[in-house]
């Protein structure tokens, strides 16, 4: 693989974790505990989506086949698609979406710090301009993590069983993939051995404060950086892709 | 001058209410009943149209419809903040609305089925909607008459974009355009009947003019809606499912056939196609938040104590 095409494959795999997990969040809209919750994880929303589109722009630009963004959102299948299996974990409630949130928030904080200063230009400016966004992602899904963790005892019990559940994802976030690895040699992309300690640390403080206890899972699940994803992200393409699939090559 | 006397003159004058005027209690009330009503409407209007963001046919639709519903939410934040300086709280607005005491706009109970109807939302439903909330930019009631003027910006801008989606599906494939068309013939008459009663019928014009909590009579909004709409659906391609429209030169106004009352009001009584469903959803969601509501607030009173013993130890 030359530097373009693992730099287009780096794209799609940014892009790929913003949209899945855009198009998660999205399913609340409408449907929030609380207005203003509902309108600030619309927000959340609409910035996962529009860092999806800049990724994806981006990679199509670097294939340089002319593909659109919407080819490779809409038209590339399950085994295609390379983000983490944590951002395609279902909303389920208020818990375990505040969870996710936050442990994909605190990873991709420092990832994006160091990406803004990649040697590759396109990534560096793609990563400054979501760092502003993540950074307030990241104070929300924190505030939040503190409030329900302290909160009352239901919410309190609701957000442990939701970190319970969802820790075996974070493993694979500061794991490197080959394609990682490579990037990482020539300065592209930081070594996540490196904001391993970040994130653990970041994630060990909110927990405290929350009076959470962090989970010791033994045993971490992988797969969505090389393609191998859970039962869910095969019905969240056939739903966001239906209208595509139905009727190919059209302008919407 | 008695102090209703006083009122009529203010309100003659063009002189906006606000909220610690005196005001009759019927007027308190009729104006609660009235944001109330249009607030709901922006909460349960943000369903059929949530229905599709996951759906839609681009990341830039996607992004915009996002937007749009957020806008939604947003008009009913401001909204309900409008209706409490009447001194009623959003608790209870929505526990009304939950209970089937409150109304909203009976069109939200129609189902959006296909992506055309994206876009027929957006050109009629919101295009329905402005032409009453410009007339209601000059409610005599200043807070709603102030809401109105932000949300008026932001629904013209959503009307534009709704009739921007029809245009792209009409100078689309064959299937895209009858999508448009199919859509157009299911959001037509609803979209009528979003003006209400016929004035002849409506138990509440009156009052509502002399105290002008309303600006323009129900027909005369309508016949301005359609005079206006029938050269956009023109330009579009497709056909206004109406036999009898046609433009008639003596009155300057296009006139259309007989609206099916009996439909709206089963729809008003409940018994439209999604009542049920959109107020299911609106009571789950409710319901399901009921627990991070009161963790918030056990939160924050947590901290309020924790900064108290604070202070009370920097004293001592």
């Amino acid at each position: 693989m030359n530097r373009q095409e693992a730099l287009f494959h780096y794209a799609l795999q940014m892009g790929d974790n913003a949209l899945i997990i855009g198009q998660r969040l999205s399913e609340w809209c409408g449907h929030g505990p609380v207005l203003e919750q509902d309108i600030a994880i619309t927000n959340i929303a609409l910035d996962q989506v529009g860092q999806a589109r800049s990724w994806l722009q981006y990679a199509a630009e670097l294939e340089g086949k002319g593909r659109s963004e919407d080819d490779l959102a809409y038209l590339r299948p399950e085994f295609e698609y390379r983000n983490v299996l944590l951002v395609e974990q279902p909303n389920t409630d208020w818990a375990y979406t505040i969870v996710r949130q936050f442990l994909f928030d605190v990873f991709n904080f420092y990832l994006h710090a160091e990406l803004q200063h990649s040697t590759d230009s396109g990534i560096a400016s793609i990563a400054e301009k979501s760092l502003k966004e993540i950074t307030y992602h990241l104070r929300f899904s924190s505030e939040w993590v503190i409030r329900l963790g302290d909160g009352t005892a239901v919410s309190h019990r609701k957000m442990q069983q939701a970190l319970d559940d969802l820790w075996m994802f974070t493993g694979e976030l500061v794991e490197m993939n080959e394609l990682e690895t490579g990037l990482a040699s020539s300065g592209i992309v930081p070594d996540l051995e490196k904001i391993k300690p970040l994130f653990e640390a970041r994630v060990a403080k909110i927990l405290e404060e929350a009076t959470l206890i962090k989970p010791e899972s033994p045993y971490m699940q992988k797969g969505g950086k090389q393609g191998l994803h859970s039962e869910y992200m095969g019905f969240i393409l056939a739903e966001m892709q239906s209208l595509q699939r139905q009727h190919p090559g059209l302008k919407w | 001058m008695n102090l209703e006397q006083q009122f009529q003159a203010k309100i003659d004058q063009e002189i906006k209410i606000e909220p610690r005027d005196w005001m009759p209690e019927e007027y308190r009330q009729m104006n609660i009943r009235q944001i109330a009503q249009h607030a709901h409407s922006e909460i349960v209007g943000m369903l059929p149209e949530g229905n599709w963001i996951t759906r839609a046919p681009s990341l830039r639709r996607k992004v915009a419809l996002l937007a749009k519903v957020q806008d939604e939410g947003g008009h009913g934040l401001y909204l309900y903040s409008a209706a409490e300086t009447l001194g009623i709280s959003r608790e209870e607005l929505i526990d009304q609305l939950h209970e089937g005491k409150a109304k909203y706009s009976s069109i939200f109970n129609y189902p959006a089925l296909t992506w055309a109807d994206m876009g027929a939302i957006g050109w009629l439903v919101d295009g329905a909607a402005i032409m009453n909330q410009v007339s209601l930019t000059r409610t005599s009631y200043g807070p709603y008459a102030r809401a109105m003027v932000r949300i008026c910006k932001e629904e013209s801008f959503h009307q534009r974009q709704g009739y921007e989606i029809l245009l792209t599906l009409c100078r689309g494939s064959e299937a895209q355009k009858a999508m448009a068309q199919e859509s157009l013939n299911r959001w037509w008459w609803p979209a009528l009947m979003m003006f209400g009663p016929n004035d002849t019928e409506s138990t509440h014009t009156e009052k509502s003019m002399n105290w002008k909590l309303k600006r323009k009579k129900n027909d005369d909004l309508r016949q301005q809606f359609v005079d206006a709409t029938v050269p956009q659906a023109e330009f579009l391609g497709i056909t206004i499912p109406d036999p009898d429209l046609k433009w008639n030169a003596e009155r300057g106004h296009y006139d259309f056939g007989p609206i099916n009352w009996d439909e709206f009001w089963q729809v008003v009584k409940g018994n439209g196609p999604c009542n049920k469903k959109r107020m299911n959803d609106r009571i789950k969601a409710h319901e399901e938040g009921a627990w991070v509501r009161e963790a918030a607030m056990a939160y924050a009173e947590k901290r309020r104590m924790r900064k108290e013993a604070q202070a009370t130890e920097k004293v001592a």
